[in-house]
């Protein structure tokens, strides 16, 4: 047999327990095939236990178990690294609990956690020299790292009491999506929820809009003085956040974004 | 060839973390698992940093699969190569097995059948990895639980073979030795009399736990007398080299990990000391 084949005989093994692959194999392979299924499944349960810490208290462990199995059976790894593993689980959960949306919510929170963890470095701006910048023209640029999630239920108080170790409330439909901003600030990750008229700002500033049309926008809605009291709350926040990696006042301002941005 | 170090030292482990950056431990180096560090950054990154610039780090790999039939993930290898450069390891070192195969990663370390064919093929790989990387690498003997047959050659004749053919080190786990010789009926001794002693760069020394039918490499309890034995055995045919404790689960307090340690030590210096 070429080693092409086996190794596809052993990869059909441990993603299917394939009796006739084991067979190929050797008839006394039979214990050594037993570790290595052993340890197959043990780990990639131990990964997503590990990730999704939260979903497991909230789901509890019978519950979590079955769905890892499930997410085994049906996801087989594909990545060098363990880290990127979880990455489809919360559609896994999606499916499995589509009754109970908030589940996969909470796992796809703790998913955006982890990836911001590892993300990329980057060093926010200081506060010095800003009141020399031109911000009519100024263009922001955000830490890469920054993610935004969209939420149906109320799966983000779900988590916070749970990593705080409260009591959670039930579980229910928001009557209005929510959004988390999750961003990193040094070493520290971090989220908040974020109104509809911040995500539109932010989209709109990342998209390559300058701080000045955004007042502009923003006032055309509220009002001069409401607009630009909003809009500096947001930057002063932004800034404060560390989520600011660069200002910009010399550049060409990229094409007018429209006027309302999906995630 | 790469340079010896003759040093004794211990895997990193998060547990120890802060006993490694807030103390100076007596060890001569440590060994980190890549995969954990071949991130884009944030903490884990930054505390890599602070032990490089504390003690000798060796990077130790669970992931290169260098005996995939349908070669190297070259994605993995620009990571580790950018970890690499930044760490300056004193080895870089991953094991004689394959865990990925047409976009499936087992993330397991599963066995190779030591046939021509294999040997062709680990050998090209291992010629890619170190293209990529820019130096040398050390190979681990893996533990098995599987032996193919029939086969072309022993274990430590494919070892000794690669290392001839790709200019490769041999990263010596000692446990692994004593596992695979339970599981598959060789002598322990023969294996460590047959290595290419001169390509020894780093020893691994390990506990492991009967399962059902066979011994398995857990490296969750302390080494055993049996492995502390083949050690004593082998080391007056190396000479001074990398010595450490490779411990992966039930981590226990440093202070055990140091005390393991010292056996090594006192073994190393007595054997040592009657060879020369």
């Amino acid at each position: 047999m070429s080693l092409l084949a086996l190794q596809r005989d052993m990869r059909d093994w441990l993603m299917r327990e394939d009796g006739a692959a084991a067979d190929r194999i050797g008839a006394t392979a039979a214990p050594g095939l037993a570790v290595y299924q052993n340890n197959y499944r043990t780990q990639l349960v131990a990964c997503l236990e590990s990730s999704f810490q939260r979903t497991r208290a909230w789901i509890g462990e019978d519950m979590f178990l079955h769905a890892a199995v499930h997410h085994i059976d049906n996801v087989p790894p594909s990545s060098w690294t363990l880290d990127a593993y979880g990455r489809d689980f919360p559609a896994t959960l999606a499916r499995l609990h589509a009754a109970d949306p908030e589940i996969a919510e909470i796992a796809g929170i703790e998913l955006a956690l982890e990836d911001l963890f590892i993300a990329a470095d980057s060093s926010a701006v200081g506060l010095d020299g800003l009141g020399d910048l031109d911000w009519d023209r100024a263009v922001l640029t955000f830490a890469p790292s920054i993610n935004l999630l969209h939420l149906n239920t109320n799966g983000f108080v779900i988590w916070s009491a749970l990593v705080d170790q409260k009591e959670p409330p039930a579980p229910q439909y928001l009557d209005r999506p929510d959004v988390a901003l999750l961003w990193r600030q040094g070493e520290q990750c971090r989220i908040r929820t974020i109104d509809d008229a911040e995500l539109q700002a932010l989209l709109k500033l990342r998209c390559g809009m300058t701080f000045g049309a955004l007042c502009r926008d923003v006032a055309l809605l509220l009002g001069e003085e409401a607009g630009m009291t909003l809009v500096g709350r947001w930057l002063g926040s932004w800034l404060s956040d560390h989520m600011v990696v660069a200002i910009d006042d010399r550049v060409q301002a990229a094409a007018r974004c429209s006027s309302h941005l999906q995630l | 060839m790469i340079p010896s170090f003759p040093g004794f030292g211990l895997g990193l482990r998060k547990p120890h973390y802060a006993d490694f950056l807030d103390h100076r431990i007596a060890v001569d180096f440590l060994e980190v698992i890549s995969e954990n560090f071949m991130i884009d950054g944030g903490r884990p990154r930054r505390i890599l940093r602070d032990i490089r610039a504390r003690y000798p780090v060796a990077l130790h790999g669970v992931s290169m699969s260098i005996g995939s039939a349908d070669g190297l993930d070259q994605a993995y290898l620009i990571r580790l190569r950018a970890l690499v450069d930044d760490i300056e390891p004193l080895f870089v070192s991953d094991h004689l097995s394959w865990s990925r195969i047409e976009e499936f990663s087992s993330h397991d370390l599963l066995p190779l059948p030591y046939t021509q064919e294999a040997f062709d093929i680990v050998s090209a790989n291992i010629d890619r990895a170190q293209n990529a990387l820019g130096r040398a690498m050390l190979i681990e003997n893996p533990s098995t639980y599987i032996d193919f047959a029939p086969a072309d050659m022993t274990e430590w004749q494919f070892i000794d073979a690669l290392c001839a053919r790709t200019g490769c080190g041999l990263l010596l786990d000692v446990n692994n030795v004593f596992v695979s010789a339970s599981n598959h009926g060789f002598d322990p001794i023969a294996y460590l009399n047959a290595v290419p002693h001169d390509r020894v760069r780093q020893i691994h020394l390990a506990g492991h736990s009967q399962g059902d039918h066979l011994l398995i490499d857990t490296h969750d309890r302390t080494v055993p007398p049996s492995v502390w034995q083949l050690y004593a055995h082998v080391l007056p045919k190396l000479g001074p080299v990398a010595t450490m404790i490779e411990r992966d689960d039930a981590i226990p307090p440093l202070l055990d990990l140091l005390t393991e340690l010292g056996t090594a030590r006192r073994i190393a210096a007595g054997k040592l000391e009657e060879a020369a």
